[in-house]
């Protein structure tokens, strides 16, 4: 195998330095771990902004880097969707609307608020699918990283996985989730500062912006759209075949916009654990708030890269993308070919570095959520529920070994059937996509019922099977791709992307209707004072601190936030 | 908490920003600044990484002291 980077002593210095520094700040902290609250919500000590960068940071992993930039290429700018349409208004409603429910009810984990909310089979369900769920994702986290340093410097696969896997185990190990939270936020500057001058040398190179929509024009004619398909994010969104994407502005909004991003930014708890671990009620409210500021600026850091990389293919200068076996590109090398054609010696230490610790944010975030959720909603509820905290503690340090061993057992699984991930990737969105009507019911309407809740979630993860057992996305063959339930797809979409919103939207809208007809027919079980702190109409609201300056108020700095997303989206309409 | 992320960062930082730089010295004029446009980005870079590092651990410096 040919391997594309020679690394020089200065690179691996760089890198080195950068473990010493991971490992170094967990062996500090261990310190201050002394009981399970500290070990798995950091005492509840975290200032926000550091909570905040951590929130964003946890999300960071090798899917939304490596992913980002190859949808860059393949679709344009209409990527930044992913982040100003399908997460800046989830993470404001979060912020404003629903931490003060997870906060304020001192719930440990997003299992343990449905089991406060609702009944013990809601908890259950979502205990057990997150938690599976979680150790797959970072075992896919390891499998690519250590795929990817086997390709790029021809390391040996199996030494990558195991020293990835023993950092990240380290540094848990010792400080828990505020070792994890801390090495976040040093990935986060990171990676903002090993990818800034990738931008910087490629927009240069490439003539700036305005040099840069040209080249994506030839991209874009060449392939039969618009010539500004790849620059302008909303103008081609009017229908289906009039961008790459295959979506139209309404699966856009409703599919990724809605249902997905709200499932994904206000239920998952890998980023809700970083605000429950806040110092107060108002930095937990403004953590979503912060991280939303740079999460809308990634797209530059991220996405722009892919159209850099693709411009300058079809450019035919000196770079251009490699090709898989069936000649198509191959878009998953952009950051690392990127990389490797701008960097020199030193900087190109530093790049590698910040991709290896967007990898390991990544699965890292995982695994703290994993060992939460395993010691207080699985092994503290059904298995010892007499355990005292030293021994609460003692578990979430065992079961982050055994979560990070289980993660690497996933990786090698990986290796040999990649197609069970992609099995298994399906059936986690399936129980995902459902999951934000039974929060929305639950956090906002009193009567619903555990009951509802349940058998809510019950038939929307199976309505969006059944939706993807009937559907097809054109050109694809019956199977992982959907059209298992019937002979002939009812319906066929565009493309891929267009199947997976819509999944999403008959998932949320079955579990919403379900969860209502069943909750209305059940008797409710809790009392007005058992869901005090857990249903907004039965909740004082949080005093909004008056003599704060208005950026200071989750209100005022949410609205600021939106105001910046909509400048942005009218910048690159 | 004991521990003031600022400082690590800063000094992880700073470090990085002082061998790059450094580095970055020594390779004066060398052809790998090539890929990189003729820019010398690691004299460039490392120089902007140590202002970082440095304010940084002038903060964490400062929120130790209250």
């Amino acid at each position: 195998m040919q391997h594309g980077i020679q690394l020089g002593g200065i690179d691996y210095l760089i890198l080195v330095i950068y473990f010493l520094f991971v490992i170094g700040i967990g062996w500090v902290l261990r310190r201050y771990t002394k009981t399970s609250e500290d070990f798995f919500l950091s005492g509840r000590a975290i200032p926000a902004w550091i909570a905040g960068l951590a929130f964003l940071s946890a999300n960071l992993g090798a899917q939304e880097m490596i992913g980002m930039a190859a949808s860059g290429a393949k679709y344009g700018i209409a990527t930044a969707h992913f982040y100003w349409v399908g997460a800046i208004p989830a993470m404001v409603f979060v912020g404003i609307f629903m931490m003060p429910f997870y906060y304020g009810s001192k719930a440990r984990s997003v299992p343990e608020y449905l089991k406060l909310r609702f009944d013990e089979k809601t908890r259950g369900f979502n205990a057990i699918s997150f938690a599976t769920m979680t150790v797959f994702s970072s075992g896919i986290s390891m499998y690519a990283l250590a795929k990817l340093l086997e390709l790029l410097l021809g390391w040996d696969f199996n030494f990558s996985l195991w020293v990835s896997a023993a950092i990240v185990l380290a540094y848990i190990y010792l400080g828990g989730l505020t070792s994890a939270i801390y090495n976040e936020v040093l990935q986060f500057f990171l990676i903002v500062l090993g990818f800034a001058p990738l931008v910087y040398l490629g927009l240069r190179d490439v003539g700036g912006w305005s040099g840069l929509s040209a080249r994506l024009a030839t991209v874009a004619t060449a392939n039969g759209y618009a010539p500004g398909t790849w620059s302008e994010s909303w103008r081609h969104l009017t229908s289906p075949q009039a961008n790459p994407m295959g979506v139209e502005w309404f699966g856009m909004v409703m599919g990724l916009g809605f249902v997905l991003s709200f499932g994904y930014w206000c239920t998952d708890f890998l980023v809700v654990q970083r605000a429950m671990a806040a110092n107060s009620m108002a930095a937990a409210r403004r953590t979503p708030l912060i991280a939303a500021v740079p999460k809308m600026m990634f797209p530059f850091l991220i996405i722009v890269p892919g159209m850099i990389a693709i411009g300058l293919t079809y450019a035919g200068t000196s770079f251009t993308l490699p090709k898989m076996a069936d000649g198509s590109w191959d878009y998953t090398m952009v950051i690392p070919n990127l990389l490797q054609h701008y960097f020199p010696p030193g900087l190109l230490g530093l790049g590698l570095t910040a991709l290896m610790a967007s990898f390991m944010s990544g699965m890292a975030g995982n695994v703290t959520a994993f060992n939460t959720v395993w010691t207080y909603d699985i092994y503290q509820s059904y298995i010892r529920k007499d355990a005292t905290d030293a021994h609460l503690l003692w578990v979430g340090r065992m079961t982050t070994i055994f979560g990070i061993l289980a993660s690497v057992g996933t990786a090698y699984l990986a290796t040999r059937f990649n197609n069970i991930m992609d099995f298994l990737q399906l059936v986690f969105a399936f129980v995902n996509a459902p999951l934000f009507a039974t929060f929305l019911l639950g956090m906002f309407w009193r009567r619903t019922t555990g009951h509802g809740a349940f058998f809510g979630l019950i038939s929307g993860t199976a309505a969006a099977a059944i939706h993807h057992g009937l559907t097809l996305p054109q050109n694809a063959v019956a199977g992982i791709k959907g059209g298992w339930l019937a002979s002939l797809p009812m319906h066929t979409y565009p493309s891929e992307m267009a199947q997976n919103f819509w999944t999403a939207i008959w998932a949320w809208s079955t579990c919403f209707a379900v969860t209502i007809v069943i909750s209305v027919l059940t008797a409710r079980r809790k009392t007005d004072g058992e869901l005090t702190g857990l249903v907004y109409s039965l909740t004082p609201r949080p005093k909004e601190e008056a003599h704060l300056p208005w950026w200071k108020t989750p209100a005022g700095f949410g609205v600021a936030v939106l105001v910046l997303a909509v400048v942005l989206n009218v910048v690159f309409w | 908490m004991g521990l003031d992320i600022r400082t690590p960062i800063g000094l992880m930082f700073g470090i990085f920003g002082l061998l790059l730089a450094g580095y970055g010295l020594m390779t004066s004029g060398s052809a790998i600044y090539q890929r990189s446009l003729g820019l010398n980005i690691n004299l460039e870079w490392g120089a902007v990484l140590v202002v970082f590092g440095g304010v940084m651990l002038w903060l964490g410096f400062r929120g130790g002291k209250k």
